[in-house]
């Protein structure tokens, strides 16, 4: 059961989803004790396994700590859907194997604790509680490759 | 069809004739910079993926500066596994402790930033290093991991934004001022995925540490990287700097480049500029926000912690005392030196500041400055996210070294145009 947690704003960035004032350890445990404390200090203690965040425009901005997506990844968040990303926080989702969407829908049919269900292939969210299907664009051949290999580093280990 | 410098950088690099916007390649690095938060996770990805090896020992940079000296167990243990792991790979330029210093500030001028060439580290202020003509990006750790172990990463050819800047800068406005006002035109996602190419007669009379702030802050526009061509100013700077491998390849962009987005600035009506929280895109002219009470003035990191900068904040100073904390980090040990040196300390121990060790230290909330509930910092440094340096319910103005000075006399925002220095 895949909840929504929507926030309605742009630029969400990488001191909000992980400050750095925990970048002293990159043990994603801790980390994931602290994701979203900035912005929402409730996230931690509302956040189920599978639960997926949206929100609008250049989310993941500001810095290259890849600790923003362990941070993410590490409170059980299934995937990500924002108008746009970042570009280094898109590098490093795709790095990292975590699949996230980009949606220029989803903030607006895409209600906070609506139940979603993804089907990455056909490129579709399923907004059961609201009844709608928003189609988005899958990532390209790529960043799929690097996804379905387990990450950048076996992606690499496997053309060596 | 032509190419900009960006595009024809990363073809030399690919291997190939030619590139285009949204052509993926593989590019091989020339240099690869390590700092201490971002690159013990990929030192311990590569041990634990079986692939604990460096492509070059000789094209690899490591200096401490996040957090050093290490400010609290947890990251003395970052510096130990960096540390172990630089002297076990022999990696040839490694600054320990007294010669490390803001990577971003280092770099070049330890002399390893060259134009033409393709440099990466794990911090998005790596775009700095475009101000040679160079190509420099930010990565995550995973990335670092890869470019460490092959010396090879996978990239978007971004396309090209053109801003021009016509004019001379006034008295009192500065590079830091130019940047501010780009970013405020066109928001923190104006340049996403883009690389930001900056030409124009005003650039002829910015020093290279000048053209770095503008660089430096590509990124807080969303850029992949920031640009500018090579010329005399650049020749000389390299000639000074460069010591084991002086050669390099200049490259321009071709009349006929293609760019996706031309801005036109007329830098001689810029104001100093100051970024309102909580945004680098929220830059308004000083008038209009002249007379804010300040808690705290930080005079550093990679944007604005080089001798130049401290060279106005001490005309600034001299002779006077600061109204409110503040705390004065020069970026590198050798610009600490020559601070020194010139004199600058004693006026900056006179006016009543801290003087700092080399550190990114509390630009990013880490230490040596920051901030409590509801105090307020004017900063030369590039960020003013919510909680940036400090509690989340503080606030910082991001300003030239000029503007931050001027401020902590006065103890408010203040025009350093009412100051004579």
């Amino acid at each position: 059961m895949a909840h929504a947690h929507v926030y309605k704003r742009d630029h969400i960035n990488t001191d909000e989803i992980i400050p750095a004032r925990y970048l002293n350890t990159d043990d994603k445990a801790e980390l994931a004790k602290h994701c979203l404390e900035d912005l929402d200090k409730d996230f931690v203690s509302k956040v189920q396994a599978g639960d997926i965040i949206v929100a609008g425009e250049d989310f993941g901005c500001g810095s290259s700590r890849e600790h923003a997506v362990w941070a993410i990844r590490g409170a059980g968040i299934q995937t990500i859907i924002a108008k746009s990303f970042a570009r280094i926080f898109y590098r490093n989702a795709i790095n990292n194997g975590f699949y996230i969407i980009e949606s220029s829908e989803g903030l607006e049919k895409i209600n906070n604790g609506d139940e979603l269900e993804i089907d990455y292939k056909a490129g579709l969210i399923k907004n059961k509680t609201a009844g709608v299907d928003i189609k988005f664009k899958p990532l390209p051949g790529f960043a799929l490759e690097i996804i379905n290999n387990g990450g950048l580093l076996e992606h690499i280990k496997k053309k060596m | 069809m032509g190419m900009t410098i960006t595009e024809k950088i990363l073809a030399r690099a690919a291997g190939k004739e030619e590139v285009a916007p949204d052509d993926l390649i593989d590019a091989r690095i020339d240099v690869v910079m390590c700092v201490d938060v971002t690159t013990p996770p990929a030192i311990t990805m590569l041990e634990e993926k079986g692939l604990d090896q460096v492509f070059d020992r000789e094209k690899i940079v490591v200096t401490p500066d996040h957090f050093q000296p290490a400010k609290d167990i947890k990251s003395a243990e970052l510096h130990k596994r960096m540390d172990e792991w630089a002297r076990r790979h022999k990696i040839k330029y490694y600054y320990k402790i007294g010669r490390a210093g803001v990577c971003h500030a280092l770099l070049p001028e330890q002399g390893h930033i060259r134009p033409g060439e393709v440099i990466i580290g794990p911090d998005s202020h790596t775009c700095t290093y475009g101000a040679f003509g160079a190509f420099g990006t930010g990565v995550g750790s995973t990335d670092l991991a890869a470019a460490i172990a092959t010396g090879e990463l996978w990239f978007k050819v971004p396309a090209s934004m053109k801003f021009v800047l016509n004019g001379s800068l006034g008295p009192g406005v500065y590079s830091k001022d130019v940047i501010l006002t780009v970013i405020a035109r066109i928001g923190v996602d104006g340049a996403l995925y883009k690389a930001m190419e900056f030409v124009g007669p005003t650039l002829a009379e910015m020093s290279m540490e000048a053209r770095m702030t503008m660089t430096n802050m590509a990124i807080e526009a969303g850029g992949k990287n920031g640009v500018i061509g090579f010329d005399d100013v650049t020749k000389q700077y390299l000639d000074e700097h460069l010591k084991d491998k002086t050669d390099y390849t200049v490259y321009e962009s071709d009349e006929d480049a293609e760019y996706v987005r031309v801005e036109e600035f007329d830098c001689s009506a810029i104001e100093p500029m100051v970024a309102l929280p909580h945004l680098p895109s929220g830059g308004v002219p000083i008038g209009e926000c002249a007379g804010k009470a300040m808690d705290q003035a930080y005079i550093g990191s990679c944007t604005n912690g080089r001798i130049e900068d401290l060279r106005i904040v001490g005309k600034i100073f001299k002779g006077k005392k600061v109204a409110i904390r503040t705390i004065v980090v020069p970026a590198t040990p050798t610009i600490w030196k020559q601070a020194n040196d010139e004199g600058l300390f004693d006026i900056f121990y006179e006016a009543g500041c801290v003087i700092a060790a080399p550190t990114c230290g509390a630009c990013l909330g880490g230490f040596m400055g920051v901030l409590a509930a509801g105090e307020k910092c004017v900063s030369t440094t590039n960020r003013n996210f919510v909680g940036r340096m400090g509690h989340p319910e503080s606030e910082v103005y991001l300003a030239s070294p000029a503007t931050a000075a001027a401020s902590a006399v006065e103890g408010k925002l203040t025009d350093c145009r009412k100051i004579k220095y």
